[in-house]
């Protein structure tokens, strides 16, 4: 049952109280996962990812510096490692080709041999990003680049594989107005799909677009949205926009190839702490520190899709929700997989969205 | 038609009435070219055509007068219909049906989702390890500063010291000008464990920030309704200095928790019962009223009560995490008014 369950989970939330979340939209349920059986702080989720073998694997991250594997098969904790060096907590975690990449808020980025049988102390190649980090995110189309960014530390792409010097360093906006230098603060990062560029966006409100294939170390493309840090940020499947969120909890979809405001998403209450959304359907998947977990539909019409509340006790501090549904091979091929994102398979799809069209636009 | 206005000095509104109506109908005859024999209408009833309102009467005065006499008539149904009905329990006596709840908003509001069920453990775990656990585990005791926004005017200052009689352990000072982000580590280091910062806007104070102090959640409230102790009628003598007991009441959802503890944490762990004296802080419809009295047993049952110091109301504008950072804390909860004020019977605490 245990197995059903896990496997038929949409969306997979972690919580500040270590439980990990699966939670079924069709039936609208949640459930509970936890290591040790007993939710303890200590182990608040602060980083997931999907793990080697498509998407039956979940990394989390948690504070206590240990990353447990999670078969979604199978619904357990199948088993953990202790990741020691640097302090804080996880900034981001990725995998690629059987490694492990970790980087913690003090800057040390490292990536470990992920074998089970072998848990060596010692990492494979330790790299130095600076302080403060606040997210690194790995490129979804080549596995061994990564990019940093944090408070006063400006974004770099590293190549895991090549120097142990970034191969891109950002460089800062030139002074504003009155000639004081602008402060750094990259909250999220993204890469952009078919291309070298990436999008970040930070705790003062600007959303910028970076390309390193161009001579400008400057941002291209610089927007600004609302008064509040964004917190977090996704690529719409459309590929032309992200949708950012802040402490607010207002949630907005940015076209960056323009810089401007395509449209706000509402329902949160407090501050966004993850997003994530669909790979091929307008639909985003949302939580706060409200406590609750929203899907959205982003366009035709914008709305409010469903609304989760079980996450009664928990925060969800987690940075990722992921959206992952199977297909049940009643028409189409086989699965299909996207890079980035989590995969798109999805059981009676057409069928549920005129079931809940009628009903959907629940506040 | 045209003699209804000549008549209208003379005869009775009847008549009149009963003109407006033979009107009505012979119009409407004649605008449904039905063959009427004309002046062998009854007179007094008068059947209008289906799908006809008193609204699409173009004359106003005549307007006026179906309507008031339709609103009479209305009157004079449910009046009847009351005293048939009491009539009618009074004939059945014990046996008739309890009498119906009457709907109010309370009463309506929207099942939320957020209500804590007691038996939930989750919420019990993540109460037990949150920034309160010290202070429920009786590790710590409360201390705290209570200041004003900058230049407080006269009621504010008053406010001030009512509220440091009222909470026990509780000092007043002096704002200065100085910024909430400087003063809150030198409490933290004082071993402050709550802010709490009254803000005062021409001359009244109408808001408050309660911000639990080693990294606690930051509450920002709206203050209205403040009545000082002059101002209460039939009250008792000043409090003593007797550590009060606390009521909270009707904080049901998971904000509405955490609120709740954080009025809690305000007051030591042991009321002093020898001094009578009770705090409550009522939640209804998402205002929250305080008041503060002194209690006496008069009987088993009988208990007679005497307000003593302030009372206001606070109503709940954002509860962030973390002590007091307004620009770049992040939020647990802000009241959004046009999203979350659309409904009547939603309330959130």
């Amino acid at each position: 049952m245990a197995s059903d369950a896990a496997r038929w989970n949409h969306v997979w939330v972690g919580t500040e109280t270590g439980i990990l979340k699966g939670v079924n939209l069709q039936r609208k349920q949640a459930v509970n996962f936890t290591a040790a059986g007993q939710p303890r702080r200590e182990e608040a989720v602060s980083a997931l990812c999907w793990g080697a073998g498509g998407e039956t694997q979940i990394l989390v991250g948690c504070a206590d510096r240990t990353v447990k594997h999670f078969s979604t098969e199978e619904g357990i904790f199948q088993g953990q490692r202790h990741c020691p060096g640097g302090e804080g907590t996880f900034r981001g975690l990725a995998q690629a080709d059987g490694t492990l990449i970790t980087c913690v808020d003090s800057g040390i980025l490292r990536v470990w041999r992920d074998n089970d049988k072998e848990a060596s102390p010692d990492p494979l190649l330790e790299l130095r990003v600076g302080p403060g980090v606040c997210r690194m995110r790995q490129d979804p189309a080549h596995p061994h680049v990564v990019a940093t960014g944090g408070k006063e530390n400006a974004l770099k792409v590293w190549d895991l594989q090549g120097s142990e010097e970034p191969v891109f360093r950002a460089k800062n906006v030139r002074n504003d107005w009155l000639d004081l230098r602008v402060p750094i603060w990259d909250q999220d990062i993204q890469f952009l799909p078919g291309s070298q560029k990436l999008v970040t966006c930070t705790g003062y409100h600007q959303v910028r677009v970076y390309d390193p294939a161009s001579p400008q170390r400057r941002p291209v493309l610089e927007t600004n949205y609302g008064e509040y840090p964004l917190t977090a940020m996704t690529l719409t499947p459309g590929g032309n926009s992200v949708i950012v969120g802040n402490t607010h909890g207002q949630l907005a979809e940015i076209d960056f190839r323009q810089g401007r405001l395509l449209g706000c998403l509402k329902g949160l209450a407090g501050s966004v702490r993850g997003l994530q959304c669909h790979p091929s359907k307008p639909l985003l998947a949302s939580c706060g520190l409200d406590r609750v977990l929203r899907v959205h539909r982003i366009q035709n019409p914008r709305g409010l899709e469903h609304k989760d509340e079980p996450q009664e006790p928990n925060k969800v501090p987690s940075e990722d929700t992921e959206t992952d549904e199977l297909w049940v091979a009643l028409e189409a091929a086989a699965k299909r997989k996207l890079p980035d994102l989590k995969q798109t398979q999805r059981a009676l799809q057409t069928k549920r969205r005129k079931k809940k069209r009628p009903g959907s636009t629940s506040p | 038609m045209a003699k209804s206005g000549d008549k209208s000095g003379g005869s009775g509104k009847k008549s009149l009435k009963r003109k407006a109506a033979i009107a009505e109908l012979q119009r409407a005859a004649v605008a449904e070219h039905e063959a009427t024999e004309s002046g062998v209408q009854p007179p007094k009833t008068a059947a209008f055509p289906p799908g006809f309102s008193i609204s699409e009467i173009k004359n106003k005065q005549r307007r006026h007068l179906m309507f008031t006499r339709w609103k009479q008539q209305q009157r004079k149904e449910k009046l009847a219909a009351k005293k048939r009905l009491k009539k009618e329990r009074e004939a059945l006596g014990d046996k008739a049906p309890p009498k119906p709840i009457p709907k109010t908003i309370d009463n309506q509001r929207v099942y939320d989702e957020t209500i804590v069920d007691p038996n939930d453990e989750e919420v019990a775990y993540d109460e037990s390890t949150d920034e309160f656990a010290s202070y429920f585990n009786r590790q710590t005791s409360p201390k705290i500063l209570i200041t004003t926004s900058d230049r407080p005017h006269g009621r504010t200052v008053r406010l001030c010291e009512q509220l440091s009689t009222v909470i026990p352990n509780s000092h007043v000072y002096y704002r200065r000008g100085l910024a909430l982000k400087k003063i809150i580590p030198q409490c933290i280091s004082r071993d402050f464990t709550d802010l709490i910062v009254i803000n005062e806007d021409r001359k009244t104070p109408n808001g408050l920030i309660l911000s639990h102090l080693p990294d606690g959640p930051t509450a920002h409230f709206k203050m209205s309704s403040v009545r000082l102790r002059k101002e209460i009628k039939r009250r008792g003598k000043d409090p003593t200095e007797h550590i009060p007991e606390i009521i909270l009441n009707n904080f049901t959802t998971r904000l509405g928790h955490s609120v709740g503890r954080m009025f809690a944490s305000l007051f030591p762990h042991n009321p002093q019962f020898i001094g009578r004296q009770v705090a409550t802080f009522h939640n209804q419809r998402d205002y929250i009223f305080f008041r503060f009295h002194r209690y006496i047993f008069k009987s088993e049952k009988k208990v007679g009560i005497q307000e003593l110091g302030p009372r206001f109301t606070l109503k709940l504008r954002s509860l962030q995490k973390g002590t007091f950072d307004s620009k770049y804390g992040e939020y647990e909860w802000v009241h959004k008014p046009r999203e979350m004020d659309t409904s009547r019977r939603k309330f959130h605490l």
